[in-house]
This record gives C-alpha cells, sequence and structure tokens, in this order.
C-alpha cells in the first residue's frame, strides 16, 4: 500500500489549496449541503450555517437541541433533532416545521423524496407524509436506523436490526422484508433503482439486487462506514471507513458480486467522508487528520484541497452543477472551492 | 491517567433488581448541588422527578454482533443515543445509563469495547448496582439478573438497611460477597451513599487498577476451600468467623504467584481461555509480574472482551506478584488453575 501524507508544498502533488475561501463557522458542524446557491452547514445542534459565493455567514436556527438528522434535495433541506421536531429549511433561509412527535422521541431519520414527500423515524417507527395526504406510519421491528426514498415511485427502505423493511406507503400490507443478520444503519438505493446498500453497524456494507434480493456482502473495512456517495451515473459507490477511498462497482447487472473495490487516495488516515461529484467522474474525499483531496476515478489522480492536521473533517459537497466544493472539520473550520 | 482517557465522558452504569431503589439514586445524583451536569439514559420516562433536558428514553435492544463471537452482545439502542448525544459535547459532564431491573449488564458494558465510535468519545466508569437488603437474599435464589447484577458489579449500593435487622444485614452481605468478594459495597438507607463513592470511579479504568483485594468488611480468609461446592447448597463457613456463603453457580476465582510469568505462554492461555470460557466469565482483571520486565502489566475484561497494558515501573521493594481475578458462571476451577500455573516461568 502507498504510504503518503501530503508534506506542506510538496511538489509531487497538485494543489489547490491557495484557491480555498476560508470559512469559520465557530460551531460544531455535521454536514453540509448546497441549497440554492448557498452551501448550508448543520450544526450538532441548534443552527444551521448559510455560506455564499463571497464567505459571508448566516446562521438560522432550526432546533432546540442536537440536528440528529439530515436530507436534502438542494432546495430543500429536512432535519430531525432530539427536540422530537422534522423541520425544513429552504435556500431562503425559511423554516418550515413539518412534524413533532407527540412523545418529544428523538427524530433519529430522515429521508425526502424528489416529488417532496418526507419521511421521518421516531424508536421504531416510520412516517411518511406525501403531498395533502395523510401521514402514513409503520413500525418495524427493533429503531429503525435509516430511511430512504427508491427513486421510483413512492417506496421506502428502513434498515433496522436484522435487515431493511421496503414499503409503499400507499399500499396497504406492502411491507416486504429483506433480511440479514446484524444492524444496519444508513440505507441508500442505487440510482438506477436496481441495488439496495446498506451501512452496518459492523464495518461491512450489505447489499441486495433488487431483482431477486440477492445478496452482496462488502467487508474488509477496518471501521464502521458512515458515509457514501454514489458516483455519477451510479456506476460506483464510494465509501469512507477506511485509510483509502473504497468504491464499489455497480455497472454491471451483478453489482459488486465476485469483483474487487477500487480502493483510492491512501493517507495515513482513515476517511471520513465522501461526496462524489454530479457530474463527473471525480469525487471529494475527506480525512479524520483534516486532508481534503479530490480524486480522479479512473486513475486515481489526487489534487490537495485541504492539508492535514485538524479534527476529522465531518462535512463534505458539490453543489448541483459541480462547480462548488464546501466542506468542514468537527470544529466548523472549513472552506470552499470554486472550480 | 492520559489525557485522552479523562477527556472522554465517564459513563456510569446503574443496575439493579426491580424496586431496589435504583430511581432514588438516581434522583439523588440529579438533586445534589455537584455543579455537574448528567445526561441520563433511562429505560422509562416519568420516574424521574427532576427537571433534565437531557434525560433520554431507551428500549434496551441487545444487538448481537457479527464477528463470530457468541457472547458479543451490545445495546444498539446505546450506540444511537450516543451517538446523538455527541452532537451536544459541551452539554454534559457525564452519562447515566439506567438500565431496567431484569437487564444483563453486559451488553452495555460491551458497548463501550466493542464499539469504536463510542470507544473514541466515551469511557465506562463503573457498574454500579442496587440491591435491596431485605429481598436480595431470596431474589439470589430465584432471579438470575439479580445474581448477573451483583456478578458484573464494581460498586454494590446495598440499600434498605433499615428495614433488616443485623443478622439479616450480616447473610445479604455474605451471599453478595460469595458472589462477588471485589466490589466496593456501601450500606444504606434511601440510598444515602456519598455520590463520590459511586461516580467516577474509574473501575475500568487500566491506570486505576491498584490492587485487587477482596472489599471486606471485616477481616476474612477469602481463599477458603472451594472443594465443597460439589455437594449441596448454601454452605455457612463459622470457621472463619464470619458467614460467607458459597453461590453454587456464580464465584469468584482468584490466582496468585509470587514467581514471575513468561508471557508468552501467559498471552496465549489468557487470549485462549476467555474465547473458550468467555460465556461464563463474567468479568476479569490482573496485575501481572512478567519475567525479565521491570513494568507492571494490567487487564480487565468483559466476557470475552480484553484490554491490557504496561501500567508503570515496579517499584522499589514492591513485591512482584502477579494476581488474576475472574468473576462467573460455573468456572471451570482446576483447568484455569492448571493453565495459570503453566504459565508461571520455571
Amino acid at each position: 500500500m502507498k504510504e503518503f501524507t501530503p508534506p506542506p508544498d510538496s511538489a509531487s502533488i497538485v494543489s489547490v489549496t491557495d484557491r480555498v475561501k476560508p470559512v469559520t463557522l465557530g460551531m460544531a458542524v455535521t454536514s453540509v449541503h448546497f441549497l440554492g446557491p448557498r452551501a448550508a452547514f448543520v450544526g450538532g445542534e441548534e443552527n444551521v450555517a448559510f455560506v455564499d459565493g463571497k464567505g459571508e455567514i448566516t446562521t438560522v436556527a432550526v432546533h432546540s437541541g442536537g440536528i440528529l438528522s439530515t436530507a436534502s434535495d438542494g432546495k430543500h433541506l429536512v432535519m430531525g433533532g432530539d427536540d422530537g421536531k422534522v423541520v425544513s429549511l429552504d435556500a431562503k433561509g425559511e423554516v418550515t416545521l413539518l412534524a413533532t412527535d407527540p412523545k418529544r422521541r428523538w427524530i433519529d431519520a430522515v429521508a425526502l423524496h424528489a416529488d417532496g414527500a418526507f419521511a421521518w423515524s421516531a424508536g421504531k417507527t416510520a412516517t411518511v407524509k406525501s403531498g395533502r395526504a395523510e401521514e402514513k406510519s409503520l413500525e418495524v421491528p427493533s429503531t429503525v436506523g435509516g430511511l430512504a426514498f427508491a427513486p421510483k415511485g413512492l417506496r421506502l427502505a428502513i434498515a433496522h436490526y436484522n435487515g431493511v423493511t421496503l414499503w409503499f406507503p400507499n399500499m396497504a400490507g406492502s411491507a416486504e422484508f429483506l433480511a440479514w443478520a446484524g444492524s444496519h444503519h444508513g440505507v441508500s438505493f442505487s440510482p438506477d433503482n436496481k441495488f439496495l446498500v446498506t451501512a452496518m453497524h459492523e464495518p461491512a456494507l450489505h447489499g441486495w439486487r433488487l431483482a431477486d434480493n440477492r445478496h452482496m456482502r462488502m467487508t474488509g473495512y477496518p471501521g464502521r462506514v458512515r458515509s457514501m456517495s454514489w458516483s455519477a451515473g451510479g456506476k460506483g459507490l464510494a465509501t469512507s471507513g477506511a485509510d483509502t477511498v473504497i468504491v464499489w462497482p455497480f455497472g454491471s447487472k451483478d453489482g459488486p458480486m465476485g469483483k474487487e473495490p477500487a480502493m483510492l487516495a491512501p493517507l495515513q488516515a482513515r476517511v471520513s467522508v465522501v461526496a462524489c461529484h454530479p457530474k463527473n467522474d471525480i469525487l471529494a474525499a475527506g480525512y479524520s487528520d483534516g486532508t481534503v483531496l479530490m480524486v480522479r476515478l479512473e486513475d486515481g489522480a489526487e489534487i490537495l484541497v485541504r492539508r492535514n492536521g485538524t479534527p476529522a473533517v465531518a462535512a463534505l459537497a458539490w453543489n448541483a452543477k459541480g462547480t462548488l466544493l464546501a466542506f468542514a472539520d468537527e470544529n466548523g473550520d472549513g472552506g470552499l472551492l470554486e472550480l | 491517567m492520559s489525557e485522552a482517557t479523562s477527556q472522554k465522558i465517564p459513563v456510569t452504569v446503574l443496575t439493579g433488581y426491580l424496586g431496589a431503589g435504583k430511581t432514588t439514586l438516581l434522583n439523588r445524583i440529579l438533586s445534589e448541588n455537584h455543579g455537574k451536569k448528567y445526561a441520563v439514559i433511562v429505560n422509562e420516562f416519568g420516574e424521574i422527578g427532576i427537571d433534565n433536558d437531557l434525560i433520554i428514553g431507551a428500549d434496551e435492544e441487545v444487538f448481537e454482533m457479527n464477528n463470530g463471537c457468541i457472547c458479543c452482545t451490545v445495546r444498539g439502542d446505546l450506540v444511537r443515543i450516543m451517538d446523538g448525544l455527541m452532537k451536544r459535547k459541551g452539554k454534559f459532564d457525564a452519562i447515566i445509563v439506567e438500565t431496567t431491573g431484569l437487564a444483563d449488564p453486559a451488553p452495555v458494558a460491551q458497548t463501550f469495547f466493542v464499539d469504536e465510535d463510542v470507544q473514541k468519545n466515551a469511557r465506562l466508569d463503573a457498574v454500579v448496582t442496587v440491591a435491596d437488603a431485605k429481598w436480595l437474599s431470596d431474589r439470589l435464589k430465584d432471579a438470575p439478573e439479580a445474581k448477573n447484577q451483583i456478578a458484573f458489579a464494581d460498586v454494590i449500593v446495598l440499600n434498605k438497611t433499615d428495614l433488616v435487622n443485623k443478622g439479616e444485614l450480616a447473610e445479604v452481605e455474605a451471599r453478595i460477597r460469595g458472589i462477588n468478594p471485589y466490589a466496593k459495597l456501601h450500606r444504606t438507607e434511601r440510598c444515602s451513599v456519598a455520590l463520590a463513592d459511586v461516580l467516577d470511579r474509574g473501575a475500568f479504568d487500566l491506570d486505576r487498577i491498584l490492587d485487587i483485594e477482596p472489599d471486606f468488611l471485616e477481616a476474612d480468609d477469602h481463599d477458603h476451600d472451594h472443594d465443597h461446592h460439589h455437594h449441596g447448597h448454601d454452605h455457612h463457613h463459622h470457621d472463619h468467623g464470619l458467614k460467607h456463603y458459597h453461590d453454587e453457580e456464580m464465584q469468584s476465582l482468584s490466582l496468585k504467584t509470587d514467581k514471575p510469568l513468561d508471557p508468552n505462554v501467559f498471552m496465549p492461555w489468557l487470549q485462549n481461555l476467555v474465547q473458550v470460557e468467555g460465556g461464563k466469565i463474567l468479568r476479569s482483571k490482573g496485575i501481572l509480574a512478567f519475567h525479565d520486565d521491570d513494568d507492571r502489566y494490567v487487564f480487565q475484561g468483559v466476557h470475552m472482551m480484553l484490554e491490557g497494558n504496561h501500567q508503570r515501573k515496579w517499584k522499589e521493594g514492591e513485591p512482584r506478584e502477579s494476581r488474576l481475578v475472574f468473576i462467573g458462571r460455573e468456572l471451570p476451577e482446576e483447568a484455569i488453575r492448571k493453565g495459570f500455573e503453566s504459565c508461571i516461568v520455571s
């Protein structure tokens, strides 16, 4: 394995660190999403900080407590908090209360559908609200670990202990259970709707080919996978959890079955967050030592965006056009890079 | 204590059979004027009378880990809650996890050893078990959970001592000691124990393993003859001057030698022992003197999980003794003793 730490002023790697507009948020940050032209940095609790192209910061209060879960479609940012509330934030900075758990339980997971429908979970219950239709809820056998809408139709994947429940909220009795022993957290459909992948509590991913529910085991990680991102067109799934970016091939009908993943951009630090470019075969990767790299999927060529020497990178996102990259570490020190 | 350890948020696990007084102790911890803020993870809302915005309801979901280790279970809900709580770091100084009366403390403890992210931010401080002086003796006979909680404890708060007479108190203490002679035991009424005796104990901190001695209130010879467990139940040991019940099922086993151990034999032996017998071994702890090694080696374990490290130099004049303790269910005593002896450098 290649061992590499970007030394300062290294000539061996292309660096764009001098083109990054630094952003100091002054709060713990857990994720970032673009809402229109501005980057919305989500704080560990209470606030979201918008940062515009000039680096100007506008803070918006969204929860009265910890912000536990986020989902965004580029126009809205839906969040769940430990105040039992589901809120939506739009590009103008307006906050709308979408739902309140009657027992004020934590909102552990949220998901957002392309048509505006949204879902959230508290404890074992997942709830979907679509347009003007009534809320519909489904209870699964154990606490919900993650939620994701399928790219087609109104279908929700609910990850929990020992598997995933697939549910068409508008069809009674439609819940289908995909079993796999262990605790499933994050969950994601491939953009072509052919595969479903979960990040497990164990350092592994599990996948199902939805046509025949065939299992796909993706193991070998030294740490839990907390970040997954589909490459443009859905040919690959980039993941955190190792000291290289692990990209599983999903281009063929068999997905990654019987194939090795690509291992890109190895550092002596753990990849903490990944974000694939929305149009090109490039990804951005943040590491546990604060490094941010841009990596070409084809050959693993790297460009240094941010040097190491800080807490882990916690937030990383491209805007929809792929012209802006936003990132921040756990302490809220980050930047914006315009390409 | 290393800096990294001290920055981790301490977690106290509060166990105890139904009605023993867990909630009383919890309310005391939260209401006392100590200037500290606690995040409290409870299994049932509403019992706590104190206003605290960091009270989180938990579901006690026990999950098996897919790591080939059969007794490796964790509290799935706790993994999730710890994750969420870490977003509010700085808003609280310590965490208390209250379990239901019927809970096994092992999955809670194991959560803090197995999960990398939990481990990064928090450290298990101690397992505190509240026991009812009046009813514990009965529960030890009919409730395996109660026995587990006593065996697992670092600190035992023997509560409601005002409801029993001296003889009954001596009996219940003897029963506790028959299972777990190493926990610190405090006799209380209405859980009126000094908070320093239950919080910030560092019971799982390798740096704070100083000695491994039974915590008897009165002098007692712990290394009594164990042969009797092949026949009958609940033997009194009047010959020691103090009643000492031997529990048929749950015991502690103490091993000691003043001869140096061979680390190349001992380490594989210990690893193998917890692999094979880890289901029976609830807790283990040791201070070891290795051959040709001027540092004390300490370890502690929960079921199959072990962690150990060199702790410090043996002090001048300090006897270089190795001492191991296992608390568990139906421990294969002879095999363990033989295995341990084979690790001694001859």
